[in-house]
């Protein structure tokens, strides 16, 4: 049995390179051992897409892609398919979910400079990557049929029209008919369904690609490549497998938990996922009350909402988006990682996370006066951030990059650090009140918390230096 | 490869040759195939005109009906609303309607066949989301100087109560006025525009 099954291996192996695929990208890719938490939500995209894709196939088997029965058959999945409405719950959850991880995953870019050279390529696929998902993830939001779906796509598809001469035509080409119709939900299935599923497995393969040919970034943004043993194999590199594919098993079963968390509990977490409007059919004749798009839209659309001037509000906003893909040519710093940055950079990070956490909240709230002038602001920040960036990180005193990687601070460490943080925090009281046998009932001390607090607040503004 | 005896420059014509025929043929079939997402020809035979009863209609009421598939407003305005109308025109970035799509009858400073009725095409000329009613005076929300008009949620864009649309906000131009003409003093027909100018 054993020669067998051997045989019927080698037979394979001799018609295709299943070993040296497997040692190429998986046993002998060597990546830097000091990965940390922000290196997780590279294979949790990866699950995430493989989670939006099963869900995706199981719901269409339910879905019909028609104006008459779009809204109903997706109560039908919800109600008397058999558990249709845990496919569903996966697919909308599974949404926010990749937005949340792609933007971590971004943000994991921009702290460790992995976006610079030589990785513009794979930043380039990645921002492909983000465009894809955003294209995608505007198309599903139709098929449901409801009000936030048909006022969703009306205003966003006539952002088009926006573009001089030729926009009319070409919202009017995108929809397929005058309005939003049957015409339009059946082509964005077709795209939501095939077409940008293709186009973003296609850009994941060319993301990995491009990453094995250079090598992973780390924390310290040094190139582990430059030290070498004897053989060829970087001193601060270990094997993708087993050592970063149990690593990220233990990443997995932890954004399980909040995954699960929120399919049974929360599906909608207030709005943010599934937003209420759109459990209301679609009424070409009503626009809801006040309309928003889903919360991983939200900054740029409050991008656009803060220009006054309707084409000028469109170029805004696809041009923070469009910035994003000249980002490694327009940051100047020799320095990778934000651990050995000047404080110019830092802070100009600080201001510019504000700003774009702002700008979600905004892009959620009606367009109030006061709003906008934030809106203004912010989206200024956002835009100097970049702009400004080839000036500012000329000026940036960094600091001397080690050659190997450095330690990471462990675990072991932070337990006794907060457990003298919680006794500065605490009193003992007088009356020495003993709750549960040895556990002492302690009283918050208000000096001690100050203290910690204010040496907490110093720590922050030194790590801005 | 082996080159012996080849004619390379017949080689490299032939190579040319065959790259600018395929990209021809590739040019054509993309024809049908972007062509394919126009509207259809049914779609576009959708268009037929609507016939509304307006004997019922009270006095600041506005009804909507629908004219190919898009939300057609008609506003019963009252006199008080009519005289406001004319001290907009320094809140308003078009007030004149020179740069709005309005059929000849209506090129007026009412935007209206008739005075007090207004038609109007209820989409934000902004992105196309469909203006709420909001015909009192000084709300809250909208501010001293609101007179009464449209408020678009999605963006904030303000209009008066003949669609013209404020200066400072994010729509470009004002409401549009579909063609409509009356058959009868009561019976309105949007989609048909009369042959004759005035009404």
């Amino acid at each position: 049995m054993k020669v067998r099954l051997a045989a019927c291996g080698n037979w394979i192996l001799e018609r295709f390179p299943l070993t040296k695929l497997w040692e190429e990208h998986m046993a002998h890719y060597y990546a830097p051992k000091n990965f940390n938490f922000w290196y997780f939500f590279g294979s949790l995209a990866l699950l995430v897409l493989v989670n939006q894709i099963l869900t995706g196939i199981l719901l269409t088997m339910n879905y019909k892609p028609d104006a008459q029965l779009a809204f109903d058959s997706v109560e039908y999945i919800m109600r008397d398919v058999n558990w249709g409405w845990l496919i569903r719950y996966m697919h909308s959850t599974g949404a926010s979910a990749f937005f949340i991880v792609v933007y971590l995953h971004m943000f994991r870019g921009l702290i460790y400079g992995s976006y610079k050279q030589p990785r513009e390529l794979i930043w380039i696929f990645g921002m492909l990557i983000f465009l894809a998902l955003m294209a995608e993830a505007f198309m599903g939001y139709l098929l449901p049929w409801g009000q936030m779906s048909y006022w969703g796509a009306q205003v966003i598809i006539s952002l088009f029209s926006a573009i001089p001469i030729i926009g009319d035509d070409l919202s009017l080409w995108v929809r397929g008919d005058y309005v939003v119709s049957d015409a339009t939900l059946n082509r964005f299935f077709a795209f939501h369904v095939i077409a940008v599923p293709l186009v973003l497995v296609m850009l994941v393969f060319l993301h990995i690609v491009a990453l094995h040919e250079v090598g992973s970034n780390n924390p310290d943004g040094i190139e582990i490549k430059k030290y070498k043993d004897k053989n060829g194999i970087p001193l601060d590199g270990i094997p993708f497998h087993p050592y970063y594919t149990v690593k990220d098993v233990a990443g997995v079963g932890v954004f399980l938990i909040f995954f699960a968390a929120i399919i049974f509990y929360l599906p909608e977490v207030g709005g943010f996922f599934l937003e209420a409007d759109n459990f209301i059919p679609a009424d070409p004749l009503k626009t809801p009350e006040h309309i928003a798009p889903l919360w991983y839209f939200t900054p740029f659309y409050a991008i656009l909402r803060a220009v006054p001037d309707k084409f000028a509000g469109v170029i805004a906003m696809f041009g923070a988006i469009v910035v994003l893909f000249i980002l490694p040519w327009l940051d100047r710093s020799p320095v990778k990682s934000i651990r050995y940055r000047g404080a110019i950079f830092k802070r100009a990070l600080f201001l510019f996370v504000i700003s774009f956490v702002a700008l979600g909240y905004l892009g959620t709230q009606p367009a109030t006066p006061t709003a906008t002038l934030f809106a203004r602001l912010f989206t200024s920040i956002y835009f100097g951030f970049f702009l400004l960036m080839p000036v500012y990180t000329r000026w940036e005193k960094a600091k001397p990059v080690p050659k190997r990687l450095t330690k990471e601070p462990s675990l072991d460490g932070l337990i006794p650090a907060l457990k003298a943080a919680y006794e500065e925090m605490t009193i003992k009281p007088d009356n020495g009140f003993v709750l549960f046998g040895s556990t002492e009932f302690r009283k918050p001390n208000p000096q001690g918390i100050r203290n910690v607090l204010v040496r907490m607040a110093k720590k922050f503004k030194a790590s801005l230096d | 490869m082996n080159d012996e005896g080849v004619d390379i420059a017949k080689r490299q014509f032939l190579t040319s040759a065959l790259t600018v025929v395929g990209a021809v043929g590739t040019g054509y079939l993309a024809v049908p195939f972007l062509a394919q997402m126009q509207p259809s020809v049914k779609a576009m035979a959708a268009g037929a005109p609507v016939q509304v009863d307006l004997s019922k209609m009270e006095s600041g009421q506005l009804i909507r009906v629908a004219w190919r598939g898009k939300p057609v407003w008609i506003l019963n305005r009252t006199p008080a609303a009519l005289e406001t109308l004319k001290t907009m025109d320094s809140l308003l970035s078009d007030p004149q309607s020179r740069d709005s799509i309005q059929p000849e009858p209506t090129k007026n400073p009412y935007r209206s066949i008739k005075p007090e009725i207004f038609v109007a095409l209820g989409l934000c000329t902004h992105l196309g989301c469909s203006p709420t009613f909001r015909p009192e005076i000084a709300p809250h929300d909208l501010g001293p100087d609101w007179k009464g008009g449209f408020f678009c949620p999605c963006h904030g864009s303000r209009f008066d109560l003949a669609g013209r649309v404020y200066s400072g906000v994010p729509a470009p131009t004002n409401l549009e006025v579909p063609p409509h003409r009356y058959l009868t003093d009561t019976l309105l027909v949007i989609g048909e525009a009369n042959m004759e100018s005035g009404a």
